[in-house]
């Protein structure tokens, strides 16, 4: 991904915020319809150190880092 | 020498997922883990305790072990096994406001030949009835890069990371996390020791041995993808996606599925995780001559790979908060997880083989990867 492609994606998420912003929006999953969401197996990341170790794993392991959004993390062990 | 420590991921994990509104959960957790494969291993403890400071404030702490014997093959092939050890620690806190959640952390981590250190601060803002929550990071790392055989070599390696990301509720049954991040580092970035191989037809092997010699800048772009929904019976699946690009040529798609399934009070999780990349413009298995690049590397992680990773994990929760009176104690649990790693190389030789020069097979990883940890809430 270049500089270019890093600013479209940028610049499309800000585009979406903005819109988001242009008026109220309803919430369409009320409060009391997110108890399936609250089960702690539909926590994305119920254990952080956990997640945190295996992504130091990844990371030892492969040349990629970073964008899972809980963990990364890691060392290139010899 | 542990290398490249990514310290920032690292804080982000440990703080918890993008979850403004609320603080997280107090909570201590004992980890032990267990890394077998290459010829290398990696064990130690990981101690996590995170309490609520009033009814805005939740302090987390941390404290990591890697002890390491290392025979992996470039070390066998180019130098001597070795042990060594790594401690970290960190302390972070998070303060909440209304729906916004602010965090900062501060890690540390020594070893005898690489230092760290890494603050980060990071703001989350729940919007739309909470159905949204907006995240941004930024951290600034300082590593020192030293040798255990040479008092006299210091240098430096400087990391920032930016990161944005949307969790976004989707439905009643389906949850999603958008995350850009990128990083981007400045000083010495290859490994003191490791060397590249180039053709030498005066040696008797055909080949012989020099530093690697790393660009000094690299910056990186990641874009992961999250969804994970709940079955209409009592479990639940996980799809992921992740893009990786960097200056350094490197271009990898990362892919996984995650199932959970509970039953009483035994949660079970099985994940199947794969990974492909392409190589460091850098780097190669054989270089033609010596300094044959201006940069050149012969980390096998910096090479073309398939990894390929089958995890199976099980969860007993042994107390419950079910009006028992276990003391401070709200529940407890304790968790037992095995990740099977392979992966295979395209282009790094096994030169234990002593194949002759050019024949010699492809190198292969496998890999254990034990964790069991201990959870009390309270």
């Amino acid at each position: 991904m270049n500089k270019r492609s890093t600013g479209r994606i940028l610049l499309a998420l800000l585009v979406l915020m903005g819109l988001s912003a242009c008026g109220p929006i309803e919430p369409w999953v009320k409060p009391y319809e997110r108890d399936k969401l609250a089960d702690p197996i539909m926590a994305l990341d119920g254990d952080a150190v956990s997640t945190a170790y295996i992504q130091h794993v990844y990371e030892a392991r492969e040349g990629a880092r970073g964008g899972e959004g809980a963990a990364g993390g890691g060392c290139g062990c010899n | 020498m542990l290398r490249r420590l990514s310290l920032t991921a690292l804080l982000l994990a440990l703080t918890g997922t993008a979850v403004a509104g609320v603080l997280p959960d107090d909570r201590a957790d004992i980890l032990y883990h267990l890394y077998d494969g290459g010829g290398v291993e990696i064990d130690g403890p990981s101690i996590l305790v995170r309490k609520k400071v009033g009814k805005s404030i939740s302090v987390v702490g941390n404290y990591y072990v890697d002890m390491i014997s290392s025979a992996s093959i470039d070390v066998i092939t180019t130098a001597s096994p070795y042990t060594e050890e790594r401690k970290q620690w960190s302390l972070g806190m998070d303060y909440l406001h209304g729906n916004t959640t602010m965090r900062i952390n501060y890690v540390s981590s020594e070893e005898s030949d690489f230092d760290a250190e890494t603050v980060s601060f990071s703001v989350s803002q729940d919007m739309f009835g909470d159905l949204t929550t907006l995240t941004l990071g930024y951290a600034l790392g300082d590593d020192l890069v030293r040798r255990s055989d040479d008092p006299s070599f210091e240098r430096n390696l400087d990391r920032q990371t930016y990161s944005i990301g949307v969790t976004q509720i989707l439905t009643k049954n389906l949850i999603s996390t958008l995350n850009f991040e990128t990083v981007t580092d400045e000083g010495f970035l290859n490994n003191p020791y490791r060397s590249v191989r180039y053709a030498d037809l005066g040696s008797a092997l055909g080949y012989s041995y020099e530093p690697e010699l790393y660009p000094n800048t690299r910056t990186s772009n990641a874009l992961g993808l999250r969804a994970r929904y709940f079955l209409p019976y009592r479990a639940a699946i996980e799809g992921e996606y992740r893009y990786f690009t960097d200056t350094w040529d490197i271009e990898g798609h990362t892919a996984a599925l995650t199932y959970i399934h509970p039953w009483g009070d035994f949660t079970f999780t099985g994940k199947f995780r794969y990974h492909t990349q392409t190589g460091a413009h850098f780097y190669s298995d054989l270089f033609s001559r010596s300094e044959a690049t201006n940069f050149r590397g012969r980390d096998k992680e910096l090479s073309a790979l398939q990894s390929y990773t089958f995890k199976l994990k099980a969860a007993y929760e042994f107390l419950n908060d079910d009006g028992n009176n276990w003391g401070f104690i709200k529940k407890a649990k304790v968790t037992a997880s095995v990740d099977l790693l392979h992966v295979d190389y395209d282009n790094f030789s096994d030169l234990t083989a002593l194949a002759p020069i050019g024949d010699e097979p492809l190198y292969q990883l496998d890999a254990d990867i034990f964790q069991v940890f201990f959870t009390i809430w309270y």
